[in-house]
C-alpha cells in the first residue's frame, strides 16, 4: 500500500497583528453575496472582529456552528483586569444575538473557507489582510492510503 | 435603485425631538458627488448667510464619503459641515474610523441636523429605529468613556459612536467630535455641543449595492495590494522615527521660535524607546491597508490613539519632549480639544503672562512649570472657566477680548482660525496662495500633491517626473523639471499648482478617501494611491455613474465654487484672504497682490475674489449668481 503526505491548511489567526480594519468582514460578506460581490454588508460576514479598543483587543472570529439554544450559563473571562462575557469569543450562531446570522432572514452563516474549490489566492479573508492577522498555513501533516497516481497533496480543512 | 450610496438622509429636529427618513435626488449625486458636495448643496439651500453658527437654524450635517463601505480600500470618512462660530464662516472637517460606513450600511447617506435640544441627548440610529435619548447622564464625560458607556447602555458592541467631550459640551470654539480613531474639529465640535447633542450611535446591517461588482470587487482587491506594498502611502511617522522635519522647521511656542538644530540622533533613539514601550499596537481604519494609528498607554490616561503630527503639537507649543505629548494627549482626547489650534491657544496664553498682558490674577493657582502650566490651561479651557473662557475662543477673538496690545500677539491666524506653526524665510508662492485662499482652514487641507521643494539635479526630477503617475498634466511635469529654488515658481505655475493640489481634497472629501492614501501623499514621494486616472473608474464601477477625468475636475470646480459662495454671502472678501505678516521672514506685497489677481483670475473670480457669474453659469451654480445679483454682491 502506497501513501502519500496531506499536508492539512487552516486560517490561522493572530489577534496582536490585527489593526481592527474590519476588511475580512466586508470582503467575505461582499464574496458571498448573490450575485457574487452585488453587494457589501458586514452583517453578513462570516468573520467579525471581537473590539475593545480601550483594552487592546483585536480579535477575529470565523462564524462556526449553528445552534438551537443558548448556553445555560456563562462564565466570564478576565483579560487585563476587564470581564467579559464568553459570548464575545464565540463562533457560534445562537439565538442570543445576531451575528453570525442572515441579519434580514435569520439563517444561519458558518465559514467555508470560502467553498469548493476554494478561490485561487485562498480564503478571501486571508486575501485582504496584509497585517498578518489572518493568514492561511499549514497546521499539520497526515500519511493516507494512496489511490493510484496521487501524489503528496495539499488540501483545506476548517 | 441607487449604487453606492443609499439614496437616504436622516433629517432631525432636536428642537421638535423627531427625526424622518428622506429621499435625496440622484441629479445631486451626479452634480456633486457625495460626501462635503452634497452637503454644502444643503447648506447654501438651507442656511442662509445671517444664520450665527450658535443658532437653532444653523446645520449641523454627518456625510458619508461616496464610496464609504464600497471595497474600495480606504474610502472610509465622515465628513461634517457647518457653520463655525469662530470664523463664522464654512467649516469643514473629516474624521477617518468607522462611523461613515456604519451610517451607509444604516441606510443613510447623511445625518442633517437642526434645532437644538432641551437638555442633553444622544442620538441612537439602529437601522430603521432612531432615537433621540437622554444624555444628562453623560454630562462631563470624556470622548471615548461616553462612546464606552453608550455601547454598554444599549448593549450594542458593535456599533460607532461619534461624541463630543466636556470641551463640546461647554462650546470651546476648539472642541472636537471624536470616534474610535478619528477626530473631527475646526469648528463642528462646538456647534454639537451647542445643539445640546452629546453623541452619535449607530449601527447598520443593511446591503449596499455596487453597479458592477465583480469589475469593482477584483480592481479594489488589487488597489488594496498595492497600497500595502507602497511604502509612499499611510503615515510615514508610524514607522520612520526621524522627525527631524518637524522639530527643526517648525515653529515652537506661540508659533514663535526655530530650533535648526534640535533633532539629534540620540534624541531618535530616546524617542523611539519611549513610543515603542508605550504602543501596544497601530491600528488603522475601516478597510485600510495601513496602521497609521499609534495605541499608547501611558500611565494615569485612558488608553489613546494618535498619528502624524499630533505627536508633536503640544510638546512643541512648550518646549518640552515627546512624554510630555503622551501625557497631555491622554487627557485632552477624552476632553475632546483638536490637537492643532488649542496648544497654540495655550503657548499664547502664556506669553501674554510673560509679557505681562495677563497678569498671575488670571490664572489663580496655576503652578510655576511649563507642563503643570499647560494642563491647568487646558482645563481652564475646557471647563471655560476664569481665562479660560476666553481663551476657548481661540488666539483672534481671545486676543480682542484681553486686549492691551494682546492683538500683536494673534501673528499665526488666517480668517480667525489658527495655521500651521511654520514662519520661514522666503515666500513659496503657491503656498502663499493656498493659506491666502484656502477654505478648509488649514494647509493640511489643500496641500500634498505637488512637492514642497525641488530636487537638486535633473537626473533625480527626470526619474520623479517619470514615474508621477498621478500627476493629471504634463504642465505640471515641465515645471518640476525647471524648478531650481523652492521660492522661484512662475506665477502661472503657482496658481495651477495650488488649484491641482486643492482638487484631490475636494474629490476625496466627497468621496470620503483619506488623504493618507490620497489627495495629501503625493507631495511626499510622489507615488500616492489614489488620483485623477484611477478615480474616476471607481466611481463609475461603484455607482454606475459614468465618470471620466474631466467630469470628475469640473465636480471639484463646481463643489470649490459652492464653498467659496457660502463664505461669500457670509461676508468674505479679498480682504480677508491675508497670510500672517510675519508667515515668512522676506515679504513683497506687490508681488503677492499679482499673484492673487493672477488666481482669482484663474478660478474664474473677480478682483474681490467672488466667483464670476460666467463661472457660476458654466458649473451650473447659476441660482447662486441670481442670488449674488439680488445682494448686489455681482453686479449684472
Amino acid at each position: 500500500m502506497r501513501t502519500i503526505i496531506r499536508t492539512i491548511k487552516t486560517i490561522k489567526i493572530n489577534p496582536a497583528k490585527c489593526t481592527g480594519c474590519r476588511a475580512c468582514e466586508m470582503a467575505c460578506s461582499t464574496f458571498h453575496s448573490k450575485p457574487k460581490y452585488n453587494i457589501i454588508n458586514p452583517a453578513r460576514s462570516r468573520i467579525r472582529v471581537f473590539w475593545d479598543e480601550a483594552n487592546d483587543i483585536f480579535l477575529p472570529v470565523l462564524a462556526g456552528e449553528y445552534t438551537e439554544t443558548e448556553c445555560n450559563s456563562r462564565y466570564i473571562l478576565t483579560i487585563n483586569g476587564k470581564e467579559y462575557g464568553e459570548c464575545a469569543f464565540c463562533r457560534a450562531s445562537c439565538p442570543s444575538r445576531d451575528i453570525f446570522k442572515e441579519p434580514d432572514t435569520g439563517v444561519a452563516l458558518k465559514c467555508d473557507a470560502c467553498g469548493e474549490p476554494m478561490p485561487e489566492g485562498g480564503p478571501t479573508c486571508v486575501q485582504w489582510c496584509d497585517s498578518g492577522a489572518l493568514t492561511y498555513a499549514p497546521e499539520r501533516t497526515e500519511e493516507v492510503e494512496a489511490a493510484e497516481e496521487e501524489e503528496d497533496d495539499e488540501v483545506e480543512e476548517l | 435603485m441607487r449604487y453606492g450610496e443609499t439614496g437616504f438622509n436622516l433629517e432631525v429636529d432636536l428642537s421638535q425631538g423627531k427625526s424622518e427618513k428622506t429621499e435625496t435626488d440622484p441629479k445631486l449625486t451626479e452634480l456633486h458627488l457625495g460626501g462635503q458636495g452634497t452637503a454644502d448643496r444643503i447648506l447654501w439651500d438651507r442656511v442662509p448667510g445671517d444664520v450665527e453658527p450658535f443658532s437653532p437654524d444653523n446645520l449641523l450635517i454627518f456625510s458619508t464619503g461616496l464610496l464609504d463601505g464600497t471595497p474600495v480600500p480606504g474610502a472610509n470618512r465622515t465628513i461634517v459641515n457647518s457653520f463655525s462660530p469662530m470664523t463664522n464662516l464654512h467649516s469643514h472637517s473629516i474624521m477617518g474610523g468607522f462611523f461613515g460606513p456604519e451610517l451607509k450600511y444604516a441606510g443613510y447617506d447623511k445625518v442633517v441636523i437642526r434645532g437644538k435640544a432641551p437638555d442633553l441627548v444622544y442620538l441612537w440610529i439602529n437601522d430603521d429605529k432612531v432615537e433621540i435619548r437622554d444624555a444628562r447622564h453623560l454630562r462631563g464625560k470624556g470622548c471615548h468613556e461616553t462612546a464606552e458607556l453608550i455601547l454598554r447602555e444599549l448593549k450594542q458592541d458593535k456599533a460607532q459612536v461619534a461624541a463630543i467631550g466636556p470641551a463640546g459640551e461647554n462650546r470651546v470654539y476648539t472642541a472636537s467630535i471624536d470616534s474610535s480613531c478619528g477626530s473631527a474639529a475646526r469648528g463642528v465640535g462646538p456647534v454639537m455641543g451647542d445643539k445640546r447633542l452629546k453623541a452619535i450611535a449607530v449601527r447598520g446591517t443593511k446591503d449596499i449595492a455596487i453597479a458592477r461588482p465583480a469589475e469593482l470587487y477584483e480592481t479594489c482587491l488589487r488597489l488594496r495590494q498595492e497600497l500595502a506594498e507602497n511604502p509612499k502611502v499611510g503615515d510615514w511617522m508610524a514607522t520612520d522615527e526621524d522627525d527631524s522635519f518637524h522639530h527643526n522647521n517648525f515653529a515652537w511656542g506661540n508659533a514663535r521660535t526655530r530650533r535648526r538644530d534640535f533633532w539629534s540622533k540620540e534624541l531618535e533613539e530616546r524617542w523611539r524607546k519611549l513610543k515603542y514601550d508605550h504602543m501596544n499596537r497601530q491600528r488603522g481604519c475601516y478597510n485600510c491597508p495601513k496602521a497609521c494609528h499609534n495605541v499608547i498607554s501611558w500611565p494615569g490616561r485612558r488608553r489613546f490613539s494618535y498619528k502624524c503630527y499630533g505627536k508633536d503639537t503640544y510638546h512643541m507649543a512648550a518646549f518640552q519632549e515627546l512624554d510630555f505629548s503622551y501625557d497631555i494627549l491622554g487627557i485632552a482626547q477624552e476632553y475632546g480639544v483638536d490637537s492643532y489650534s488649542t496648544p497654540q491657544v495655550i503657548a499664547f496664553a502664556l506669553e501674554l503672562l510673560e509679557a505681562g498682558i495677563l497678569t498671575e490674577k488670571d490664572f489663580p493657582g496655576m503652578p510655576a512649570d511649563v507642563r503643570g502650566r499647560f494642563l491647568y490651561i487646558l482645563e481652564k479651557i475646557v471647563r471655560r472657566e476664569g481665562i479660560g473662557d476666553i481663551l476657548a475662543n481661540g488666539v483672534y477673538h481671545a486676543a480682542r477680548q484681553i486686549g492691551k496690545g494682546a492683538e500683536a500677539y494673534d501673528h499665526n491666524t488666517v480668517k480667525h482660525f489658527e495655521q500651521l506653526p511654520i514662519k520661514l524665510g522666503k515666500l513659496n508662492p503657491p503656498y502663499f496662495l493656498m493659506i491666502a485662499t484656502g477654505e478648509k482652514m488649514s494647509i493640511t487641507q489643500i496641500e500634498g500633491s505637488f512637492p514642497q521643494d525641488p530636487l537638486p539635479t535633473m537626473e533625480e526630477r527626470q526619474e520623479f517626473v517619470k514615474n508621477w503617475i498621478a500627476c493629471p498634466d504634463d504642465k505640471f511635469k515641465k515645471w518640476f523639471l525647471e524648478w531650481e529654488k523652492r521660492e522661484a515658481l512662475p506665477i502661472e505655475a503657482s496658481c495651477a499648482i495650488t488649484d491641482w493640489n486643492e482638487a484631490m481634497h475636494y474629490i476625496d472629501d466627497s468621496i470620503g478617501l483619506c488623504g493618507f492614501l490620497s489627495s495629501f501623499r503625493g507631495q511626499f514621494g510622489g507615488r500616492t494611491g489614489y488620483h485623477v486616472w484611477n478615480i474616476p473608474l471607481l466611481i463609475s464601477l461603484a455607482t454606475g455613474l459614468d465618470f471620466d477625468k474631466d467630469k470628475l475636475w469640473k465636480v471639484f470646480q463646481r463643489n470649490r465654487n459652492l464653498v467659496r459662495a457660502l463664505n461669500v454671502r457670509r461676508g468674505m472678501r479679498r480682504k480677508d484672504e491675508v497670510p500672517p505678516a510675519d508667515h515668512w521672514a522676506k515679504r513683497d506685497p506687490g508681488y503677492e497682490q499679482k499673484l492673487l489677481d493672477s488666481y482669482y483670475q484663474f478660478k474664474g473670480w473677480n478682483n474681490d475674489g467672488v466667483p464670476t457669474k460666467e463661472t457660476l453659469d458654466r458649473l451650473g451654480l447659476d441660482f447662486v449668481g441670481k442670488e449674488f445679483e439680488q445682494r448686489g454682491i455681482l453686479t449684472s
